[in-house]
């Protein structure tokens, strides 16, 4: 295979790439550009392998099936519920893999054709100094996301004294090192900017607390396509370029919804803004204020009366499994000539689109489940609507009180309804540290325990 | 190459340093990932993750590279074990990432038709 066939192989394989995110526009075509993603990836493989002079070829088809085995069994084994970190550890892979490359390409530069006469070319050091740091950045900060995500560690912010000053002075050093490695081609620089932006991407990353793990994890999406973008400057490589522009834009454009969702900017987030801002106005004394509580008959006797239901499930349901049953809820109510529809808010869950996967997975028609923009008008004519494991996303404080941290958040306006059904477990403030005025208002009833068991007792009594 | 200056002036753009012609394709590749994937439906935002991580390990092809095209007189180079140690994990985000957005992807189906 000569140079040109392989560089217009590698221009189809971009297109398949491009198709592939180009199909998930709709459900319908997702499924058809997935497999189009596979065929591109197995054509710029095989182009690859094809290429003159490659060797160990048994040796390389022993690695690939080595790892493919652990992806296929991890995929095919982890609970829908477990996706954010699954993402995120596998986000840690691709930059490890984009490092490991990243010194490959620095030990045996003449492999990998970027030797000039006096050593590597500048350009490709250039290159190669972000490629490492981005991939060394994108492999801790995912660890670190993983754990959190997985309870392997707090979930709590971490913040301690001199925190911004450590990471800035840490992405000096990484510059600094960085340029030295370019003028010196010193392996010692090299492996410098190595363990400087390994620490760096674990100190960015610990400070950020468990819910806003959408963005982050949208973040080192992002991150991990500008690694394979870099690499793919230093191989002077158009398929690694194209790709890792596709996913370093994808990525970025889900940061900046998730971050708009939560009416904060993306430097907000990664510094910690909202643990200060909450702990700058410390606990106001709590008023204590009458609140209805019910229980699942009360909540089966409203629900049975009404002509349409709005369910609004949040972080709650996932970490309760109660997907499952709440659709077997929704089910009795649609037998009882109920309209049954899901309102979803961009934060809710860890992820981006975590609650539409984990309704599809209770096998939920993907039309009954709308957006937060698509549905928010319909409260207003709404009997009920069944908060389940959310909060913050349905605090009306969003819109009324300038003096919350989350105000100018858009929020589903869940109050506009003549009944609110909120599950909860305890009536203690949500992730933000903001009382909900919800559940004090006279049309809300509260239902308190675990999300899980509140639903299997309504569906009883229905 | 040194080119005869006055008749060629049209080609000096082909002349240009390689790293502007990779600039070129990369700036050109973030307008396309832009208008796509603001077209994805937020509803498959999590399996946008799920193949963007999929595909974003065509990192792979650097890797293979290393592995493959360091062939040295005696034994095995660094480079080609750190190399085979890429293809691995890369290896693992390829399958993993389709295979985990087709299981996602299977389950999004349309209200039965009463």
């Amino acid at each position: 295979m000569n140079g040109t066939l392989a560089a217009l192989l590698y221009l189809t394989s971009s297109v398949c790439f491009i198709l592939a995110l180009r199909g998930l526009s709709s459900p319908e075509s997702a499924r058809r550009g997935n497999a189009l993603g596979i065929f591109g990836m197995i054509l710029a493989i095989g182009t690859t392998v094809a290429m003159p002079g490659m060797v160990s070829l048994p040796l390389i088809a022993v690695a690939v099936l080595l790892g493919g085995a652990i992806g296929t069994v991890i995929a095919l084994r982890i609970q829908m519920t477990a996706l954010p970190q699954l993402i995120a550890a596998f986000h840690s892979l691709v930059g490890a893999a984009a490092v490991l490359v990243a010194a490959a390409a620095f030990l045996h530069p003449a492999a990998l054709g970027i030797l000039g006469e006096h050593g590597i070319h500048t350009a490709s050091l250039v290159e190669m100094a972000i490629g490492t740091a981005i991939g060394a950045i994108t492999f801790t900060g995912s660890v670190v996301a993983f754990a959190k995500l997985q309870g392997l560690v707090t979930g709590a912010p971490l913040v301690f004294r001199g925190q911004h000053m450590i990471n800035a002075g840490l992405a000096v050093a990484c510059l600094a090192l960085g340029m030295w490695f370019v003028v010196s081609q010193s392996p010692a620089a090299f492996w410098l900017v190595v363990a400087s932006s390994l620490a760096l991407g674990l100190l960015l990353i610990v400070p950020i607390g468990g819910a806003d793990m959408p963005v982050v994890v949208s973040m080192l999406n992002s991150y991990s396509g500008w690694a394979a973008s870099g690499i793919g400057f230093t191989l002077h490589n158009n398929l690694l370029i194209i790709t890792g522009a596709l996913v370093g834009s994808s990525g970025a454009i889900l940061s900046y919804i998730m971050c708009k969702a939560m009416n904060r900017s993306i430097f907000n987030v990664i510094f910690g803004g909202f643990a200060v801002e909450s702990g700058a106005t410390p606990g106001a004394p709590r008023e204590q204020r009458p609140v209805k509580i019910g229980n699942a008959e009360d909540a089966a006797f409203i629900m049975k009366n009404a002509s349409s239901v709005i369910i609004v499930p949040g972080y709650g349901m996932a970490v309760a499994q109660a997907q499952h049953v709440l659709r077997e809820m929704a089910d009795q109510l649609k037998e009882n000539g109920v309209n049954v529809r899901y309102a979803i808010h961009p934060v809710a869950g860890r992820m981006p689109g975590h609650m539409n996967v984990l309704l599809a997975e209770a096998n939920v028609p993907y039309d009954e489940v709308a957006e937060l923009e698509e549905i928010n008008r319909d409260f207003a004519v709404t009997d009920v609507v069944y908060v389940i494991g959310a909060n913050d996303i349905t605090n009306p404080a969003a819109r009324s009180d300038p003096k919350s941290p989350i105000f100018g958040m858009p929020v589903l306006d869940v109050e506009k309804a003549k009944t609110v059904l909120f599950v909860k477990r305890s009536l203690a403030s949500g992730y933000a540290g903001i009382d909900n005025e919800l559940f004090y208002r006279d049309n809300t009833m509260m239902l308190l325990g675990d999300a899980k068991k509140v639903t299997e007792e309504l569906l009883k009594a229905l | 190459m040194p080119l005869p200056a006055p008749d060629n002036q049209l080609l000096a753009a082909s002349d240009a340093d390689p790293v502007v012609l990779s600039l070129t394709v990369f700036v050109l590749a973030c307008f396309i990932g832009y208008y796509v994937v603001w077209r994805v439906t937020p509803a498959l935002h999590s399996p946008l993750m799920a193949v963007t991580n999929a595909i974003s390990s065509v990192i792979i092809v650097g890797a293979l590279i290393a592995a493959g095209a360091t062939a040295q007189a005696q034994g095995i180079a660094i480079s080609q074990i750190l190399g085979f140690a890429a293809i691995t994990l890369a290896a693992v985000n390829i399958f993993g990432g389709f295979v985990i957005s087709q299981r996602m992807l299977g389950k999004f189906r349309k209200k039965p038709k009463q």
